[in-house]
């Protein structure tokens, strides 16, 4: 994409540094934890060690007796306000606190308020509860089975642990095509439940000034706007409108979807402002956030891939058990309870499919939906690469020729999936062939060959993912009935400067620039010139948030649209300041000028100020505009990527040698900002890969939920990422541009995983799950006799 | 993440120290604090007192005198990993700091605490088991000096009395043909080994093996040494074979637990390959410049 | 316990408990909240200050052992305005996106550049090995650094001053 506007303006292509960055490196910038208020308080939460249990007694009399202690808050408490429980994002229910049972290991059970942090730790530790353990249920194929114990006995209604049953695709064509089909793979796939651990964990302070009647929240948010409305509609009757809510997201330490749901913290500390009328302040720790907060994934897969022995794709299916823990919590759009996993079918040209996905309750936390995923997109594209994978391994045929052999070409687009979704454009052949160049594809091959040869393991793995972002059209999405717009509200001032504001919510992605750069773009004013704002729900203009890499493909529109009808008045203000007809008007960024006369012009800024001095007669003064951009159609981010792995025989440790990743997000605001997000997002990829599990054993008692276990990847365990990319516009997007946020963490896990099968296909292995860790790889090296 | 309340004391003198340690009940040494402060954070240790050795002056050093590299108890491990003296003469050493948690960690951790706090996970442990080194102990009746052979009498427990301080490591100075190395592998940087071996040999002039040790790092409830393994190799030339040998000898010494880290049969294999790498390695260092 | 520090060159004093963090102290007594705290078991990194020049994770330090010693923050490391060259470089090098770690980073990456300043990558990855980033995959934060020893060999303009480094 040609840049079209001067360095100094720095509209789209150009790696503007950052707004932001000023106050980051001089350690100024202002997170949740940040802000302290005069008076004060902090709350602190003391937690349940069982994973299911009833609460017979909870006693605070100690806890009360620390000096700082002011009060302990229960669910009986909050029972009598009815907030005891609340709604999920996906209309379940949720404890606040609990009155009857626990439901989950580390679940909320009484909270601590007090005048120190200090004081508050201490009296969470001093409070006692009595349990009566009930019989757990972890697995949920069990809880599936006739006569697992109902978990959720607060729904009258149910008579087992099944929340819902969704389906999607031509069950009686894919039946058909797998009955018919020469060749067919099948493959049991695991994806374990991770957490985002975000470097900053979630927290808040509400403040209820019991004069002025009003709630204000800091709050580690990704939807500040959402959060408003669901507050208003739950605390509604306690008096709460949603006027009288004000919810600020300052600077958040990375979000990556895990601080998209309400968790029971917020409203107990918002409930303890509300009766104390003293700013309440609650921050969890690590243990508590990797233990209690929206897992990702814990999706227990089964894949069928039916093909010609030529290599031709023809049908997959896909039956799925979602774990989502004790409530669904998920923060999904209302009509996908499975998010976008039927994107499954992925980059190929698969005539039939279907997906059939049961939701189950679990004694674990709720949630389902965070670390990057795209909702389920993490989940489809693992699948579905590893099945194209197993067919081409099945088959001896090459990998890279299995999928170019059925990618969907440029010409097909848009195409409609078999699963009903219509990409808008993409050119998938193109993508794998330059990261097959840049790695050098061929020379690797024959180094494998070699090696395999002398008893060495190389494995080289490919993914080649189409992502789906940007929700959402309004006539399939909302959350909670709110539908998936996101907007921008521009307002440009006499000499010339703008602010604009977004409903959207930056946790690192640099909305501050690349708004900016969006709007600089569009009216030629200079980047640094627009003051971006996010995250005050009193100024910003509605939105639903940031995640599932929506920001540029929705947000990023309404910028567009919004600053298009600035142009379009601006260009009214041309004409009346020139004398000339608007037809006789041309464009270019930062400027009107006189057809074939260039020297007779006006510039945005003499525009903008005689929008306020001189504007004509009968239009209104002001030079501003709002959008609120329903999508017409999700976009497709694309790529492909390719991973060299070598394996050490003698301890079973997988080492990323080579890792190349062609990333196509359509047109580039910020190329050193889209090439930053692929970085984080491909060791975000590496770390489900190879290190990361959070697991329980059968009493509910939960393995990885420190550091100490839950193993972050250091600046050691991360290759050095080699991107590339292609440029394939959105057509229907009105910058081109496509979102990029998450591809990385989509595409890179099956890279990796296919790469160490590669390694091992020799030796009889036909899947890895992830994490794939050494242990796991000295066992099938030792099984199949292979050692040092 | 918050501590529980404590008495603080910080002697200025070890004398002062170990009257403290002897009289205070329930009194914990801060050292490094390295290991003793997350536990405080997690409410897992809650002593009543606790003792700051570090305003103990003249315990921090790395110097060679009378035959023994001697390493003050409260040398930081980024001291001891900084030494060029550590580096050139002492490798097998250099090797073990320079994988103990992480670099910013080792700005705090002490030697003296590395080896007191006793947690089999530890990795100097089973270095100083290979070495053959000393520990000097101070409390109320003096000083003396434990063989680290004696040092490890279990999980976190050590031969130490309650008023003793480690004030010092002894390592003898190898003599010429000598090399060692410690090999560890872990889930990522800054996590204890799933399993760590640490080996010295040293040679005679005619290339047959004439000490070694082999010391075994979280494959147990103490640091192993693993003397089975270190016998198969003296006297004899350090050959293919007698690595073999050994490194299967001091998988047979391992005596190591399934968790998170791995299975037992993984770490037990794991000993059997690190072993054998490490004698490569050590062998190498041994002849280098030969 | 009353104690007395200096931090970022100013001396402070203090009444806390004996068991009150040393990041505590800094960002809720002293107000100094670059510093952040990102987990419970020492292993994050975002915490990280220099002691007496060293860098190491406040949260695993009681405020009262800092007694007597300087404490340097990322606050400190702008000098009479001048941001240090390691700042420039990673707005330069997009070494940051939430800018969580970034305190962190920088103290590290200051005291490392100090010991190795002509650092190879490698050396710079086990250097900021303990402190975790999420969002950036290091691969900037690499660059940053290396910028960064770059611009602190770079030889002077004469007559510049010798501040700063």
């Amino acid at each position: 994409m040609a840049l079209r506007t001067s360095p100094e303006i720095g509209g789209m292509g150009h790696s503007l540094r950052r707004k932001e960055d000023p106050r980051f490196i001089r350690g100024k910038g202002t997170y949740v934890d940040d802000i302290q208020l005069p008076g004060m308080l902090y709350l602190d939460i003391a937690r349940s060690p069982y994973a299911h249990a009833r609460i017979v007694r909870i006693d605070t009399a100690r806890a009360l007796a620390v000096p700082g202690v002011l009060a302990v808050i229960t669910g009986q408490d909050l029972a009598k306000y009815n907030l005891h429980w609340m709604p999920t994002l996906m209309s379940d229910t949720q404890m606040v606190l609990p009155v009857d049972k626990v439901m989950y290991q580390a679940q909320e059970v009484a909270a601590v308020l007090a005048t120190s942090r200090y004081a508050a730790a201490d009296g969470a530790a001093a409070i006692s509860v009595e349990y009566e353990p009930l019989p757990v249920v972890v697995d949920p194929r069990k809880a599936l089975e006739p006569g697992a114990p109902v978990l959720r006995t607060d729904k009258k209604d149910r008579k087992d642990n099944r929340i819902w049953h969704w389906e999607w695709g031509d069950r009686a064509a894919t039946d058909r095509a797998m009955a018919e089909a020469e060749v067919t793979v099948t493959q049991d796939i695991y994806i374990p439940r991770i957490h985002v651990a975000s470097i900053e964990t979630c927290g808040c302070v509400a403040h209820f000034d019991k004069v002025e009647d009003r709630l204000t929240v800091w709050m580690t948010t990704q939807a500040p706007h959402a959060i408003r409305t669901v507050f208003a509609l739950v605390a509604g009757h306690v008096g709460l409108a949603e006027h009288k809510i004000r919810i600020i997201s300052p600077d958040i330490g990375g979000g990556f979807g895990g601080k998209v749901p309400v968790y029971p913290g917020y409203v107990i500390a918002v409930a303890a402002s509300v009766l104390t009328g003293k700013p309440v302040k609650w921050i969890e720790d690590r243990m508590e956030n990797l233990q209690a907060d929206s897992f990702a994934r814990d999706y227990h897969i089964t894949a069928q891939l039916a093909g010609r022995r030529d290599g031709t794709l023809t049908a997959l299916r896909i039956t799925t058990i979602a774990d989502h823990g004790y409530t669904d919590a998920a923060a999904n759009p209302s009509k996908f309870p499975a998010g976008l996993f039927h994107v499954c079918t992925g980059s190929y040209d698969l005539r039939a499919a279907h997906v059939a996905v049961d939701g189950v309750y679990t004694n674990k936390p709720p949630g389902g939906i965070a670390y990057r995923c795209s909702f389920r997109v993490t989940e489809a594209v693992h699948t579905i690469e590893r099945m194209v994978d197993l067919m081409a391994h099945e088959l001896g045929m090459d990998p890279a020729a299995l999928r170019m052999k059925n990618f969907i070409r440029p010409d097909q687009f848009p195409y409609r999936s078999a699963l009903g979704w219509e990409y808008d454009s993409g050119d998938y052949a193109a993508a794998l062939r330059k990261a097959m160049d840049r790695i050098g594809y061929a020379d690797l091959r024959r180094e494998q060959a070699e090696k395999r040869a002398r008893g060495e393991l190389m494995g080289i793995g490919i993914s080649s993912f189409t992502e789906i972002v940007g929700a959402g059209p309004s006539k399939h999405f909302d959350i909670l009935g709110l539908k998936m717009f996101d907007s921008c509200e521009i307002r440009i001032h006499p000499t010339g400067k703008a602010i604009a504001r977004f409903g959207t919510k930056s946790q690192g992605q640099g909305h501050e620039t690349t708004y900016a750069q969006i709007l600089a773009e569009e009216l030629g004013i200079p980047a640094k010139d627009i003051k971006v704002e996010e995250g005050d729900t009193d100024t910003a203009p509605y939105g639903l948030g940031t995640y599932a890499s929506r920001s540029t493909p929705v947000a990023g529109a309404a910028a567009a649209v919004a600053a298009r009808k600035i142009r379009d008045k601006a260009r009214k203000i041309a004409a009346h300041l020139l004398e000339v007809a608007e037809e006789d008007l041309v464009w270019e960024p930062g400027k009107f000028s006189v057809k074939g006369a260039p020297g007779k012009a006006k510039t945005i800024q003499e525009i903008a100020f005689a929008a306020y001095t001189d504007h004509p007669q009968g239009m209104e003064a002001g030079l501003e505009a709002v959008s609120y951009y329903d999508p017409p159609n999700l976009t497709f981010p694309f790529g492909s990527y390719i991973c060299v792995v070598d394996i050490d025989k003698g301890t079973g440790q997988v080492h990323v040698r080579r890792f190349v990743a062609v990333d196509d997000c359509g047109n580039i605001i910020n190329p050193m900002i889209v090439e930053g997000q692929i970085h984080g997002g491909l060791t975000m990829g590496l770390a489900p890969a190879l290190y990361e599990e959070i697991s329980y054993d059968e009493s509910g008692n939960v393995q990885g939920g420190s550091f100490i276990d839950y193993l972050l990847p250091t600046a050691v365990e991360t290759p050095r990422w080699e991107t590339d990319k292609t440029c394939t516009p959105s057509p229907h997007h009105p910058l081109g541009a496509k979102g990029v946020g998450e591809s990385a963490t989509v595409g890179a896990p099956a890279a990796i995983a296919n790469a160490v099968v590669d390694a091992l296909w020799h030796l009889g292995v036909r899947h890895v799950d992830i994490p794939i860790t050494p242990p796991k790889v000295w066992k099938l090296l030792r099984e199949r006799g292979v050692t040092e | 993440m918050i501590p529980a309340a404590f008495d603080y004391h910080a002697p200025t003198s070890i004398s002062e120290a170990a009257g403290l340690l002897a009289s205070l009940e329930d009194a914990k040494i801060l050292s490094g604090g390295q290991s003793l402060i997350p536990l405080m954070k997690l409410r897992l240790a809650t002593p009543r007192h606790v003792v700051d050795i570090n305003g103990i002056p003249g315990l921090a050093y790395v110097v060679e005198s009378a035959g023994y590299l001697r390493i003050g108890g409260l040398t930081r491990e980024s001291h001891l990993e900084e030494s060029p003296l550590v580096r050139e003469r002492h490798p097998l050493l250099h090797d073990t700091c320079r994988v103990i948690a992480d670099p910013l960690v080792r700005n705090l951790a002490t030697v003296g605490g590395n080896l007191a706090h006793a947690d089999p996970a530890n990795d100097h442990p089973a270095t100083m088991l290979a070495l053959g080194a000393q520990v000097v102990a101070a409390g109320t009746r003096g000083e003396r000096v434990i063989p680290v052979a004696s040092f490890f009498t279990g999980p976190f427990a050590t031969a130490l009395a309650p008023d003793e301080i480690v004030v010092e490591v002894r390592v003898p100075v190898p003599p010429p043909l000598s090399g060692g190395a410690y090999l560890k592998v872990e889930r990522k940087v800054g996590d204890f080994a799933t399993a760590a071996v640490a080996v010295q040999l040293t040679l005679a002039d005619r290339g047959v093996c004439e000490r070694a040790g082999i010391g075994l790092t979280n494959v147990g409830l103490t640091p192993i040494k693993a003397e089975r393994a270190e016998a198969a190799l003296i006297g004899r030339r350090p050959d293919d074979k007698a690595i073999l040998e050994a490194a299967r000898l001091a998988a047979e010494a391992a005596r190591p637990s399934d968790d998170l880290r791995g299975p037992a049969e993984y770490k037990r294999d794991l000993i059997r390959v690190l072993t054998a790498r490490a004698l490569r390695r050590a062998l190498e260092r041994a002849t280098a410049g030969r | 316990m009353h104690i007395h520090l200096t931090v970022n060159g100013q001396l402070h004093e203090a009444d806390v408990e004996p068991r009150l963090l040393l990041v505590h102290l800094i960002r809720d007594v002293l107000r100094l909240t670059g510093t952040h705290i990102g987990c419970d078991t020492t292993h994050c990194g975002a915490c990280t200050v220099l002691l007496d020049g060293r860098p190491v994770k406040s949260c695993t330090v009681f405020a009262v052992q800092a007694r007597g010693r300087h404490v340097t923050t990322v606050e400190g490391l702008e000098q009479d305005g001048q941001l240090h060259p390691l700042q420039e470089a990673f707005m330069a090098e997009h070494g940051l996106q939430c800018g969580y770690c970034t305190p962190g980073m920088l103290m590290t990456g200051y005291a490392f550049l100090k010991e190795h300043p002509r650092p190879t990558e490698e050396e710079i990855r086990w250097a900021i090995s303990g402190n975790l980033c999420r969002c950036t995959g290091y691969v900037n934060i690499v660059k940053s650094i290396q910028h960064a020893a770059a611009a602190l060999a770079a030889p002077r303009p004469a007559g510049a001053s010798q501040g700063g480094a």
